[in-house]
């Protein structure tokens, strides 16, 4: 039942902004795809280019082989002909049906017959444990529980593709925790595809099967959270991603493999790159030690962080500052004397004028 | 699949596809709707405007007696001159103009006092029977406006122009002088007493809207009551009170029918009965440079609040609807003042049905003693001793037509402004951003700057004559619905869109999602949720519809009358105690229609006096 999607040349302006500027992209059978990015950065509004709820400016869109969208073709097929599911950010049940009316929507206008509808509501109420909650209106449950009825909804009329606009996001904390494992849980189950929209890079990192990080309306990276975390594209995901944020520390090549960083050098990859560069270490990749260690930087303990189940350290040497993340309660003193090893394969190198990942 | 992009298409398909492009746009419901309301919106309000400037500026056949060779249909700037700068200028157009600006700023000034004080009692002060007070606050503004200068006359009526002498006169044997009879003084008084409910529900909204902690702050910083009065409270409703002056300064200048009862028999005119007279006599041109004239003056005051209501704006985001943790203590006094007031308000509030009652109730005009009462008035026998040979009011049939037309119209017009309300709320929320949106909703606002009277002027010469598949409408009742309906576009179309914006846009969006067309969404999604507001909508244009004069006065005919325009009539030719009648019977509606409102929809009222 799952469906690909593909996004030529998409462009939508709102006045002068640009929202979505020149996207393509193809969402291959089953995958996760989430649009990570900050406020503003277009996730949305591609989004809603996708469900028809936008008309963009430019460009085409694709679900499977059917054209939903051709600016110059003139072809923009209503949502509902699209067979999409959408999830919105505040739910959107209707607060004046039921839900089981609120399920029955979309299959009442598909002329489904009783029997079958009640099937369908049966079925999608236990895939979300809503069970017997079809007599109830909105205003009478949770925001948890609303929740899981919005995706029942969007499940009952089994569309190829699900969208999801930041669903989670009106959820507390907690709640927020154990809808991500059902999320992913039901895609495992029913394999559509789908398109989850976030600002959380949490949830984008323990759902998806492919990121896309967007700034600006343009694409950043589109690449599988393994890659996003360890090897991203530019500066603005590598600072994007990542909690505590990553080092990014600014260098000089000082020749073949070896990087000058200011009071000390460090060996490591440079791909030919020369002059001025970032470069980026994410804080669980740095080794500390409070004895001196053959090749480790001495820093002094700026201050200290433990959290439970790991510590967070900021490190200074002169006006540079380091964060560095161990497991477990760190027994390092504050201004204590630290030593600190980066290891060549954890670091990833830029270049300070474009902010491109420098690679092979 | 999709390699066609790179390679420009050819000439036909391009063509092919602007074609599906814009039938694309034009088929979004917003857009659609937002077109049909500007072709509809362009026929009632933009399209009479420009008929009425033209008019202007046109000779027609009634100049051809003042204008010697003139040629109907040439352009000309005759009546502009005449209106302005001739002899007669002074009193056709300067002379209303200086009295309407003097019965404007009389009347909201004493509206002013009076709800200004009543507000600042209920809102800020321990006074008992608030609530008492509120309610009573609301009558005068529910009573047709001129209801008070009706009541007037039979108290005060001298007998200068003829009717039926005062009660006063009757009681002390001499008659009061014309200053108190008649002229800007009683009309002052009439219009302040209708509008202070305008005023008290202005002021109180504002008072309570004061966050408690923004005076406590200045109590902790040490400032004396009176300081925080003068320097935190008084700053903060200025803006409030600015703009209740402009409104009800603004609606006050538009009045017709007060300066009508209690004006023109001395000759005592308004810009609203100066175009009234130019307009029996035909003199269109006339009207209209005075017309034209109110309605600069309404655009003007009306700007103006615009400004203010921008800065108050601001404010309203600093008050939050705090406790009031302190009121001013009256100590001793509070029941003192509590039934000065209450006893003020009943005053005002029954002393004129009294006294219309009463009225209707004497048998021989001009005896008010209780031996002369009878109920001849209303149910009595065609007599032609009596009114002119004219049955009582509830055997008149023509009283029953009349009534049944206000009822009519009012029905028609309630249903109509809230369904265009719902169509330009729809089409001006889900449109927000474009220009076709901005323009839908400028567009909507017209008719709120042109007084009513002025709006009755423009649809006369309108659809005298058919214009294109329009018949002429002149004297129909359809003409009457379309200028109430007119009339009321700026209130739906902005009720209908606070309605609207109630309705998140998900709500419709999921539908939309879930394969509803346009139709089944508006049916199953928007009209339910909206519903609501369609009937509190409906009801309130019911009751002002029901009420309105100077709307439609240019407008009725014999066959067309309605109750408020047969009042007027009645009064016009002497048969004082029938119009009162009639008023009565006319109260009588709009009370049962204020009634079933407070059923279906709590303190509505309030919401819809920009009516």
């Amino acid at each position: 039942m799952a469906t690909t999607i593909t996004i030529k040349n998409l462009t939508k302006r709102f006045g002068k902004v640009v929202a979505v500027n020149n996207i393509s992209l193809t969402v291959e059978l089953g995958t996760f795809l989430t649009l990570l990015g900050p406020s503003g950065c277009g996730k949305t509004t591609l989004l809603r280019c996708i469900a028809g709820l936008e008309d963009p400016d430019e460009g085409e869109i694709y679900v499977g082989d059917k054209i939903v969208f051709s600016r110059p073709r003139g072809i923009s097929i209503p949502p509902g002909q699209r067979e999409l599911g959408m999830v919105f950010q505040n739910y959107a049940l209707w607060p004046h049906m039921t839900v089981y009316k609120n399920l029955t929507f979309a299959l009442e206008i598909k002329k489904m017959s009783r029997a079958q509808m009640d099937e369908r509501v049966k079925e999608a109420l236990a895939e979300v444990q809503m069970d017997g909650y079809g007599d109830r209106y909105p205003r009478e449950m949770s925001g948890g529980q609303q929740q899981r009825i919005a995706l029942a909804r969007m499940l009952a009329y089994r569309p190829k593709v699900f969208l999801m606009d930041e669903p989670l996001s009106n959820l507390d904390a907690r709640l927020r925790m154990d809808m991500r494992g059902e999320l992913k849980r039901l895609h495992h189950v029913a394999g559509a595809t789908t398109i989850y929209v976030t600002h959380d890079q949490l949830e984008a990192l323990t759902m998806s099967s492919t990121i896309a990080v967007m700034k600006l309306g343009v694409i950043q990276q589109l690449d599988t959270p393994d890659r996003v975390y360890h090897y991203p594209a530019n500066l603005f995901v590598a600072d994007f991603i990542g909690n505590p944020k990553v080092n990014l520390m600014d260098g000089l090549v000082k020749g073949n493999n070896l990087v000058n960083l200011g009071k000390f050098n460090i060996p490591m990859k440079t791909y030919g790159a020369t002059g001025e560069v970032v470069v980026a270490v994410r804080p669980e990749d740095i080794g500390i030690s409070s004895q001196p260690v053959d090749g480790a930087v001495p820093f002094s303990a700026y201050s200290v962080l433990p959290a439970g189940s790991d510590s967070t350290i900021i490190a200074r040497l002169d006006g540079m500052e380091v964060t560095i993340k161990v497991s477990g309660i760190s027994k390092i003193k504050m201004d204590e004397r630290i030593w600190l090893r980066f290891e060549p394969e954890a670091l990833n190198l830029y270049d300070k004028k474009s902010g491109e990942l420098i690679a092979s | 699949m999709a390699d066609a992009l790179a390679a420009p298409l050819p000439r036909s398909q391009r063509i092919q596809a602007d074609i599906r492009r814009f039938f694309h746009w034009l088929t979004s419901p917003h857009v659609f709707l937002a077109l049909i309301m500007l072709v509809l919106m362009a026929y009632m309000v933009i399209v009479p405007l420009y008929r009425m400037v033209r008019t202007t500026i046109t000779f027609s056949e009634n100049d051809l007696r003042y204008a010697k060779g003139a040629v109907i249909g040439d352009y000309t700037l005759f009546h502009w001159t005449r209106m302005l700068t001739s002899k007669i200028a002074s009193v056709m157009t300067f002379q209303p103009l200086l009295h309407s600006l003097t019965i404007s700023l009389g009347a909201t000034f004493l509206a002013f006092t009076i709800g200004g004080t009543l507000a600042w009692l209920v809102i800020r002060t321990d006074l008992p029977a608030r609530n008492l007070i509120n309610v009573l606050a609301v009558v005068p503004y529910i009573m047709p406006s001129w209801t008070i200068a009706m009541a007037w006359k039979v108290m005060f009526n001298n007998g200068t122009t003829g009717g039926i002498p005062g009660m006063l006169m009757f009681w002390t044997g001499t008659p009061p002088p014309d200053w108190i009879a008649y002229g800007p003084l009683p009309i002052i008084i009439s219009s302040g007493l209708h509008y202070y409910t305008f005023f008290y529900l202005f002021v109180s909204a504002a008072l309570m809207s004061i966050d408690s902690s923004l005076e406590e702050a200045g109590e902790l910083a040490g400032a004396s009551r009176a300081r925080i009065l003068g320097k935190i409270t008084f700053p903060l409703v200025v803006p409030a009170l600015l703009s209740g002056f402009i409104m009800t300064f603004a609606k006050v200048m538009g009045t017709f029918g007060g300066p009508n009862v209690l004006g023109v028999p001395v000759r005592y005119y308004t810009l609203s009965t100066m175009i009234r007279s130019n307009i029996a006599v035909g003199a269109f041109g006339d009207a209209f440079v005075l017309a034209i004239t109110l309605i600069l003056f309404s655009m003007t005051t009306i700007y103006i609040n615009q400004r203010i209501v921008g800065t108050r704006k601001s404010y309203e985001t600093i008050g939050g609807r705090g406790f009031m943790a302190q009121k001013t203590k009256l100590l001793n006094m509070k029941n003192i003042i509590a039934a000065v007031v209450i006893s003020f308000q009943v005053v005002v509030a029954t002393g004129p049905l009294i006294l219309l009652l009463w009225s209707t109730l004497m048998l021989r005009s001009g005896d008010y003693s209780l031996s002369n009462l009878s109920l001849v008035h209303w149910i009595g026998k065609s007599d032609l001793k009596v009114n002119n040979g004219e049955p009582g009011v509830l055997r008149n049939p023509a009283i029953y037509r009349a009534a049944w037309n206000s009822i009519k119209l009012s029905v028609m017009t309630a249903f109509f402004t809230a369904l265009l309300g719902i169509i330009l709320g729809y089409s001006i929320v889900k449109g927000r951003g474009t220009r076709l949106a901005k323009i839908t909703e400028q567009l909507a606002f017209i008719p709120y700057v042109i007084p009513g009277i002025a709006f009755g002027a423009v649809y006369i010469t309108m659809f005298a004559k058919p214009v294109g598949p329009i018949p002429a409408l002149y004297g129909t009742f359809a003409l009457l619905v379309i200028v109430s309906v007119a009339k009321h576009i700026p209130y739906s179309s902005r009720s209908g869109v606070s309605a609207m914006l109630q309705v998140g846009r998900e709500l419709e969006e999921a539908a939309a999602v879930a394969g509803a067309n346009s139709w089944r969404r508006f049916r199953h999604i928007i009209f339910p949720l909206t519903s609501a507001g369609f009937i509190s909508g409906f009801l309130l244009t019911f009751i002002t519809t029901m009420r309105e004069l100077s709307l439609i006065i240019l407008l009725v005919t014999p066959a067309t009358a309605l109750l408020a325009s047969l009042t007027m009539r009645y009064s016009e030719n002497g048969n004082e105690q029938q119009a009162n009648a009639v008023i009565i019977i006319l109260i009588v509606l709009v009370l049962i229609g204020n009634f079933v409102i407070g059923r279906f929809s709590k303190g509505s009222l309030q919401k819809g006096l920009g009516g």
